[in-house]
């Protein structure tokens, strides 16, 4: 087989079906971004969820040194080994309680530490500078008010937190315009099939003299059907290479550029997060597009 | 190089079947006229043969091979086997000359310089030597006929199979068009030819197949077209 034969077959067809080409290729861009934008959603979810947000209900943080100074709430000093022990026992007592870890101060840096990487919060900080806590899982999560009544104005505990409250709202919102994203993206997915197999269909039809003749003349059905499977792959492909364009354009406007500044407090995805869906945005690219004129071909093209 | 043997082929919607209980042998290096007015199946028949079509019934041999077993990745290398050529030449309107005879050997993966060498040969045998860069377009019809021969010899087929190939000519440039199938008939090349025109069966007395409603009514050698039409 030879290629040149075959590329200038190719290059004529997608010529001849310029619209058609665009509109495959804008479809599948778009439905890739969304694809795309909605797995990097996911990604940056979880990573402001942190290391307990899935495995615990509550979490009681125990004064330490600065917030002694600091803190109203830990105004009798930093907490004491009795002040612990007597809180852990009396967690450990309670029926509404199903488990309870304790936390060091090591352990919470080290957990910070994972999540928020070395930005320049995260460097300032030294060991000594974080809260023991108890971490506690309740059998029903909605008692939450139980353990904050029993324990908020104990001396040695600075605060007890709902882990939910403080970020279900935020989880919830980027969760809805995840499902959003994956619907609109099938849809878009579905327009971009229809497509391929329409372009297919009326490139095969405006080709049928051509494909007659090689029919007639003995050439293998791979070699009929390989033209009309590239364009589609190869139109697919710009398609996913814009797609790409979008999502890294995407992370160094609107996150790097934009929102780093204005919201410190969450830690934002980095370009690993992004450069490493691209390849599978351009696989998806690809395959998909000549699959679905693979398909088209066996009920338009006969060989 | 064909054998029929009890052939029979209905198509879904239609009661009567295109061809009914036909046997045949065509040996090699025959040239044989198919007659039979519209609708008789002569068309059926060369489908067939081209395993454009499976029979319902009965079995197929073309080049010692039974068809009805040839499984369709195998058919195109058939197909290679073969020439053909249509009433309407079927040329591709926005290649030259010289490339819709090498698109034929493009398309089954002949490496170029071959295709380079055999075109002009070819194309010097159908009397179109020099015409390599002309558009179909600007040629005669008689000429347009000839390339398509061309392409159809140009892999050196065992059989040649034409499906009315002097339709749309005149009586003049279809003579010239017979004379060229019958050189290629004397190289070893068999020939099987559809076709309404008396003139040319009668005056090149051949081998006579005609075919009324599906059945095979006339074998005849050396025969002629018949009685009425």
């Amino acid at each position: 087989m030879r290629a040149q034969f075959v590329l200038s077959e190719i290059s004529v067809g997608l010529r001849r079906n310029l619209t058609m080409t665009f509109a495959v290729i804008i479809s599948v861009a778009l439905s890739l971004t969304l694809f795309g934008g909605s797995l990097l959603m996911r990604d940056q979810v979880s990573t402001m969820k942190g290391y307990w947000y899935d495995k615990v209900n509550v979490s009681v943080f125990l004064c330490n040194k600065n917030d002694a100074e600091a803190d109203p709430n830990c105004s009798r000093g930093a907490v004491t080994p009795d002040q612990k022990g007597e809180i852990l026992s009396e967690l450990k007592r309670m029926p509404i309680v199903d488990t309870v870890q304790y936390e060091s101060a090591d352990q919470a840096y080290k957990h910070y530490k994972e999540q928020f990487g070395d930005s320049p919060l995260a460097s300032s900080l030294t060991p000594d500078q974080m809260q023991e806590s108890f971490r506690i899982k309740l059998k029903d999560p909605q008692k939450f008010e139980v353990i904050s009544s029993a324990f908020s104005s104990r001396p040695g505990v600075q605060e007890v937190t709902d882990q939910k409250s403080l970020l279900e709202n935020l989880f919830n919102l980027l969760n809805g315009m995840n499902i959003a994203a994956l619907g609109l993206m099938g849809l878009m997915l579905v327009v971009a099939l229809m497509l391929i197999v329409n372009t297919v269909r009326v490139s095969a039809f405006s080709r049928r003299r051509e494909t007659g003749i090689m029919r007639l003349v003995g050439a293998s059905s791979f070699y009929i059907q390989m033209p009309f499977i590239m364009e589609a792959a190869i139109a697919g492909l710009i398609g996913a290479g814009l797609a790409c364009f979008l999502l890294v354009s995407g992370q160094y406007f609107l996150v790097n550029n934009w929102l780093v500044d204005r919201i410190d407090v969450i830690n934002f995805i980095g370009w690993d997060a992004v450069l490493t869906k691209l390849p599978l945005v351009l696989a998806i690219g690809l395959l998909m597009p000549a699959l679905a004129a693979f398909f088209a071909l066996r009920k338009y093209l006969k060989v | 190089m064909i054998r029929f043997d009890n052939v029979s082929k209905s198509y879904p919607k239609q009661t009567r079947p295109a061809l009914r209980d036909v046997s045949l042998e065509i040996g090699k290096g025959e040239f044989v006229f198919l007659v039979g007015s519209s609708g008789s199946g002569k068309s059926t028949f060369l489908r067939l043969l081209l395993r454009e079509e499976r029979a319902s019934h009965g079995q197929v041999h073309v080049l010692g091979k039974d068809l009805a077993r040839l499984s369709n990745w195998k058919v195109p290398h058939m197909r290679r086997q073969l020439g053909t050529v249509f009433q309407d030449f079927r040329l591709l309107p926005n290649k030259t000359v010289g490339e819709n005879v090498a698109f034929a050997l493009e398309v089954i993966g002949k490496p170029r310089a071959s295709i380079r060498k055999t075109v002009p040969e070819v194309l010097d045998l159908v009397g179109l030597g020099g015409k390599d860069g002309r558009m179909p377009g600007e040629l005669s019809g008689g000429e347009q006929q000839r390339v398509a021969i061309a392409r159809a010899f140009v892999n050196r087929p065992m059989l040649l199979i034409a499906d009315e190939p002097t339709g749309n000519l005149d009586p003049q440039t279809s003579v010239g068009i017979m004379k060229l199938l019958d050189r290629i008939n004397r190289t070893g090349t068999t020939v099987v030819m559809a076709t309404h025109d008396q003139q040319i069966v009668d005056q090149m007395r051949k081998r006579v197949i005609e075919l009324e409603k599906g059945r095979l009514v006339r074998d005849q050698s050396r025969g002629v077209y018949g009685y009425q039409h």
